[in-house]
């Protein structure tokens, strides 16, 4: 396999997790809420992505209710946030603090439990094409869901009335209420529903990618996620896109190294960080075009409503 | 306008670096706190550090199930446990190296312990602190070196993991079809060096062809880093692989899912491989600690082996690092000839014994030096020849 084939086709794989975690990021935040605690939403998804296939034999189930433990988590983002009128930052961080804790605590014994896993599966004819197919067609299903997942989020924010109502409750929720709509309930489901993806999230990252539950295996998976957003401009192709590069920044290491070459990998962990800070600067005036308004009113004090 | 943005990308570092170093939850400390009245109960037996202690203190880096290095070391505090009825042992998990656990281990002492195990690399700096601060506790550290004079109640132990990994390292060296041998390493500190020289080492006496192509994942424990290193080398055509950290798992499923096979390191997880798995290297702590404790008990810990940087090998017959079982693809004939290289090596011989070259050519051990084990510490700075793969550049 030659190195470009490699790393794109670990690129995939490997952004996979911090695909949908910012998918579900961007979400959130077209609905006014920064959730910091996306980290938290993949170590729970994770986690019961991961036992509840272990228990049931069944990785869909597990799919389903990683899903569901990520939701669970950001719910409570979202009381805080919405309903006590917490700061969203704090807040963010305090969720994931909890789900560290909570999932630390209760993953302990699935750390050596075996649960039946997603592994890859070629795609008749597609995964034939010459590097087209071993990098996009010779995935885990989770992977192939999220391909479905990229337009359809894109349909939906950009294209749907649900989309439409979404982002007005994050841009000027004033409009909303004018015109007869309840802003809280909108955000809600925004903030569960990226908690819900950033939990499908946390269970490629476990039971596709490596086929194991430990404490804290997102090792800042989700932090990445939430830059990816950032200069993404919370446009779910875009996301992909950014998704896929920090994959790809993952893979270089050790396709490098397993060819003899020594690398600094503390380094090319820093990569995601150091783009999207170049991105805001330079593109920083531009890119503040595209924020929603809601999200200015993240550091004050009150809630957004 | 434009600082707005600033803010969130630095909340975002900070919190990236709080998240790097969370973890901590040192549940277990607790019961340190339930008796702190034992404290008198010292100098019944002798008058050295730990002398008389009715209670011994343990603090692991990590949580006890790990499938791993502080599964055997919480493991090994059990057995202290059932060897010294008498005795309560406090134990802590999760405890980070840095003050943290310098906390854990004063709060031990408080609660009456004066045997104290730091059994983490990194706990043995708070721990030399803690010694200095408490001349009557005796603080051992597992697996690093204290290279100032050693203080009177202070100590550190380890085994010579190298051996039971060069006895691996034939296993492999005869079960490769490729002659490439994979290794994913966390850290190139001198113990995981010494053992991806002594593993190329093993597998190089039996098939001079052979050669390891090796990976770091800068991690102790990240799973997915680890899930693409093996991608990449069996991308390599390597067809064994093997590893050094803290969570094993995720290479284990890997190489067995790609039809490759597994070296094993830090625990038995043949059942993770039942069809790729060839051999390994497991701990077997409890000989060592219960040793370590029946000498300060007795006030005579001072001037003991333990009271140095003292490394039990296979030529003392104390190695607390063992082999794990064989696969089943592994021969009779492989089995026996492993079993005479482990007499030798234990005998009169080493793992180094020369000629020994590092990858540029130069000489680790001349031809015919048979190194002792503090000179194969301070040597392995380096990979030997027939390493593929550069330390990381820094």
């Amino acid at each position: 396999m030659t190195i470009v084939t490699e790393v794109f086709t670990g690129g995939i794989r490997g952004g996979t997790s911090i695909l949908y975690a910012a998918l579900g990021e961007s979400v959130s935040e077209r609905a006014g809420v920064v959730n910091l605690g996306t980290e938290g939403s993949m170590l729970a998804g994770a986690l019961a992505g991961y036992a509840v296939a272990a228990e049931t034999g069944h990785p869909w189930l597990g799919a389903f209710a990683g899903a569901v433990a990520g939701g669970l988590l950001a719910l409570v983002h979202a009381y805080m946030v919405l309903s006590r009128g917490a700061n969203q930052l704090a807040s963010g961080l305090v969720v994931l603090f909890l789900g560290l804790g909570l999932t630390s605590l209760f993953g302990v014994t699935y750390v050596q439990a075996v649960a039946p896993t997603f592994s890859p599966v070629a795609i008749p004819g597609l995964s034939a094409i010459p590097f087209i197919g071993p990098v996009f067609f010779e995935q885990d299903p989770l992977v192939y869901l999220s391909y479905a997942l990229v337009p359809l989020l894109s349909w939906f924010l950009f294209r749907s009335r649900w989309g439409v109502l979404l982002r007005a409750s994050g841009e000027r929720s004033e409009v909303l209420v004018a015109h007869g709509h309840r802003v809280r309930p909108i955000q809600y489901a925004a903030v569960v529903g990226g908690g819900m993806l950033a939990g499908l999230g946390g269970v490629h990252l476990s039971t596709a990618y490596t086929k194991a539950w430990f404490e804290n295996m997102a090792v800042g998976r989700g932090f990445v996620a939430v830059a990816v957003v950032m200069f993404a401009s919370r446009r779910p192709i875009r996301v992909a896109g950014g998704a896929y590069l920090f994959g790809a920044a993952l893979a270089l290491s050790p396709a490098l190294q397993a060819r003899g070459f020594g690398i600094n990998q503390f380094a090319l962990d820093a990569v995601p960080y150091v783009v999207t800070l170049v991105v805001l600067i330079v593109f920083g005036r531009r890119q503040l075009r595209d924020v929603p308004e809601g999200l200015s009113k993240v550091f004050d004090a009150q809630p957004t409503r | 306008m434009r600082t707005r943005w600033f803010l969130p990308a630095l909340a975002v570092s900070v919190a990236l670096t709080a998240a790097a170093c969370s973890g901590s939850s040192d549940s277990a400390s607790e019961d340190s706190a339930k008796a702190d009245n034992a404290a008198e109960g010292a100098a019944s037996t002798g008058s050295g550090p730990g002398a008389g202690s009715k209670k011994v203190g343990f603090i692991f880096v990590g949580p006890k199930d790990d499938y791993g290095y502080n599964q055997a070391a919480y493991a090994g505090s059990q057995a202290v446990k059932k060897a010294f009825p008498d005795m309560e042992v406090l134990t802590a998990e999760n405890v980070p190296e840095d003050d943290n656990a310098t906390r854990v281990m004063e709060k031990m002492i408080a609660g009456g312990a004066k045997i104290i195990f730091a059994t983490s690399y990194g706990h043995l700096d708070p721990g030399l602190k803690v010694a200095e601060a408490h001349p009557d506790v005796a603080v051992v550290g597992q697996g690093n070196f204290i290279s100032k004079a050693v203080p009177k109640n202070a100590g550190t132990y380890f085994g010579t993991v190298y051996e039971p990994v060069y006895l691996a390292g034939i296993a492999a060296g005869k079960a490769t079809k490729t002659n490439k041998l994979g290794y994913v390493y966390a850290f190139p500190i001198p113990q995981t060096i010494a053992n991806i020289n002594a593993f190329q080492l093993g597998a190089a006496s039996v098939n001079p062809a052979v050669q390891t192509y090796v990976v770091n994942t800068s991690s102790w424990c990240d799973p997915a880093k680890q899930a693409e290193a093996a991608k990449s080398l069996f991308a390599q055509g390597v067809d064994v692989i093997t590893q050094h950290q803290d969570c094993t798992a995720t290479i284990t499923k890997a190489a067995e899912e790609a039809g490759k096979m597994v070296v094993g390191y830090h625990a038995d997880a043949s059942s993770l491989a039942p069809k790729g798995w060839v051999a390994g290297s497991e701990w077997a702590w409890a000989d060592i600690y219960n040793d370590i404790v029946k000498t300060a008990k007795e006030g005579k810990f001072t001037g003991s082996p333990y009271n140095a940087n003292y490394r039990a090998g296979c030529k003392d017959g104390k190695n607390p690092f063992v082999q794990s079982k064989f696969g089943t693809m592994v021969d009779a004939a492989t089995k026996k000839l492993i079993e005479d290289q482990k007499v030798k090596i234990c005998k009169d011989g080493s793992p180094f014994t020369g000629e020994v070259k590092f990858q540029d050519g130069s000489v680790m051990f001349k031809a015919g030096e048979v190194p002792d084990y503090a000179a194969i510490e301070k040597a392995n700075t380096k990979f030997v020849k027939g390493v593929v793969g550069e330390l990381p550049k820094n």
